[in-house]
């Protein structure tokens, strides 16, 4: 039982950094079309930028500011410089695209970083019992920061007029465009909050796991599995899938084979694509 | 119809004047992948539909040679048939299922489904050997008074089969079959309300596109001796990938040109050799925004 309980709460860290990434993915899907692969590398290229903030002396928090930041002005201008101009050329270019972005972000980070791993301290080393749970300080801080963004997305996209904006551009840019609102604006600040949330994401986790350049790959494929599980485009379906998705292969990891635990989510994707060629749910914010 | 015999008889001069070893390996080489992003070039340039499961087939054709050889002592040239049909048969299967999916959904699905491919032969250490893969694969042996063991011959043999290949798909490019293809890439529902049989073209172009990688594969595996998981990883398709974009999908000899531009330089340059990724990532953002139709299109366009 202790041994469950501790791979729920496993599966609840590394759900909520899979829920992250995977809503940044759906934002960007729902509301421009682009399945982004060159998602991860942002999720990568946040937690680089906050290692590099904090060797520089910065407090966690305010590399966390750093790196988000940083990484939001990245997907600025990705969006500006290569999925704009592609706008109206045919799905496939946008995709090649996304996957050269994808290779230049990871060679790029391992020319400036190197391969080593790299590792960030963080201000929670301390380990707290909970229920009778050891755990340590950080993950129930990272548990606690990613429902607030969570949360604050939410509030966001539902109760004010931009991110009306961002859900009204997804369910039909041409009536968006045709009440008024400036759909290039949203699509911008669609891809500076998606990469926002990835860079958010992976300072979160980076002083449980390590930074390497390699680190986004798998999660750019598990966010797609969520994202296809949850519905493309839709943001409830993202929030959940990814916590799903983390628990069951936390514990088809522990009660079933290891060496095969991250064949679960593929093996989930191809499974579900089988039997509904278009995903589970219809397309919606 | 001149420019192909040209260009093949000046591959056929190349051995005779090049006679370093080394050159005369990476030609080989050249030859080999190129017949792989031909295949790609298929699925991709003529359907429309990016496939990012291609080496994980180009795997699965260069370990049925391998472990053909090595575990049943099976010879090179039974093998190498053996992997292509298994590679159809397996691209049928694997295509009817994907193929329901379009767009971007194909795309990623395509995508695990390469990654489940690649990680099954790097975790079924029994099989396979996992990371230390197979080593010790006999090469092509002697065909009546031919001998494949010269590195001249072997890549006389690489360029046989590439001009096989890109005399198929030229075939294939003119035939019904071909021109449904181009009109499901210019618009899937246009064509299928036509009344043209989409999903069968479709599932066609994907088993030709596959049975091409396990082509390649399998020579790969003859030539070079020893085998690695890493040959089916999904970076040796993005590789592919930029192979056919810079020569230009669609066109007949672009993923040839494409594939000698690019492997050439990657192997002889060692700048690129360090930068090399960098500048492949940069090249394809690059390529698709400012020339999606490669050196072919260039060329046309002139």
């Amino acid at each position: 039982m202790e041994l469950f309980a501790q791979q729920v709460l496993n599966g609840l860290v590394t759900g909520s950094v899979y829920s992250l990434v995977a809503l940044g993915l759906t934002l960007i899907y729902g509301t421009m079309h682009v399945p982004n692969f060159a998602h991860g590398q942002l999720f990568m290229l946040g937690a680089y930028l906050a290692y590099s903030a904090t060797r520089a002396g910065l407090h966690y928090w305010a590399a966390l500011v750093v790196a988000v930041a940083g990484v939001a002005v990245i997907g600025v201008a990705l969006e500006r410089l290569v999925f704009r101009p592609l706008r109206h050329a045919p799905h496939l270019n946008s995709m090649i695209a996304a996957l050269g972005i994808m290779l230049f972000l990871e060679a790029m980070a391992q020319n400036i970083w190197g391969e080593e791993f790299r590792h960030i301290n963080s201000p929670y080393g301390g380990v707290v019992s909970l229920f009778g749970l050891l755990v340590t300080s950080h993950r129930l801080v990272l548990l606690a920061a990613a429902a607030a963004l969570m949360g604050a997305l939410l509030f966001f996209l539902t109760r004010t007029v931009a991110g009306s904006a961002i859900r009204a551009t997804a369910q039909n840019p041409e009536g968006a465009l045709l009440v008024g609102i400036d759909t290039s604006r949203v699509a911008m600040v669609t891809f500076a909050i998606s990469a926002a949330l990835a860079a958010f994401a992976g300072v979160l986790i980076a002083p449980i796991s390590l930074v390497y350049p390699s680190m986004g790959v798998m999660i750019t494929l598990k966010a797609f599995v969520i994202v296809v599980l949850g519905g493309m485009g839709s943001v409830p379906g993202a929030l959940i899938g990814g916590y799903l998705l983390a628990i069951a292969e936390s514990l088809g990891g522990t009660y079933l084979s290891a060496t095969y635990q991250d064949l679960v989510a593929f093996a989930v994707l191809a499974l579900i694509f089988t039997f509904k060629p278009t995903g589970l749910f219809r397309e919606a914010v | 119809m001149i420019a192909p015999i040209v260009a093949l008889a000046i591959a056929a001069l190349v051995p005779l004047v090049v006679r370093n070893e080394y050159y005369l390996q990476i030609l080989t080489q050249a030859y080999v992948f190129a017949i792989s992003a031909c295949g790609l070039n298929v699925i991709l340039g003529l359907a429309g539909q990016l496939s990012l499961a291609h080496s994980a087939f180009f795997g699965i054709g260069a370990y049925a040679v391998a472990l053909l050889a090595t575990k049943a002592g099976v010879p090179f040239w039974f093998g190498l048939p053996a992997g292509v049909l298994l590679c159809s048969a397996a691209g049928y299967v694997i295509g009817s299922i994907c193929l329901r999916s379009r767009g971007h959904y194909f795309a990623i699905f395509t995508l695990a489904v390469g990654i489940i491919i690649h990680l099954v032969i790097q975790k079924w250490e029994s099989l396979t050997h996992g990371h230390i893969g197979v080593i010790g694969i006999p090469g092509p042996g002697p065909l009546g008074p031919l001998t494949f063991d010269s590195s001249v011959a072997r890549s006389y043999l690489a360029l046989f089969f590439l001009a096989l290949t890109v005399a198929a798909t030229a075939r294939l490019m003119r035939s019904p079959i071909g021109r449904t293809l181009m009109a499901v890439r210019e618009s899937e529902a246009l064509a299928g309300a036509v009344g043209l049989d989409v999903m069968a073209a479709k599932r066609m172009a994907f088993t030709i596109s596959v049975a091409l990688a396990g082509l390649a594969g399998g020579l790969f595996a003859g030539f070079i001796g020893f085998l690695g998981p890493e040959s089916a990883n999904v970076e040796m398709t993005f590789n592919t990938l930029l192979y056919v974009m810079v020569g230009g999908m669609g066109s007949l000899s672009g993923p040839v040109a494409g594939t000698f531009i690019v492997y050439g330089l990657s192997q002889v340059l060692a700048v690129l050799q360090h930068y090399q990724m960098v500048i492949f990532g940069l090249a394809l953002v690059l390529l698709i925004r400012f020339m999606p139709s490669g050196l072919a299109g260039a060329w046309r366009s002139r």
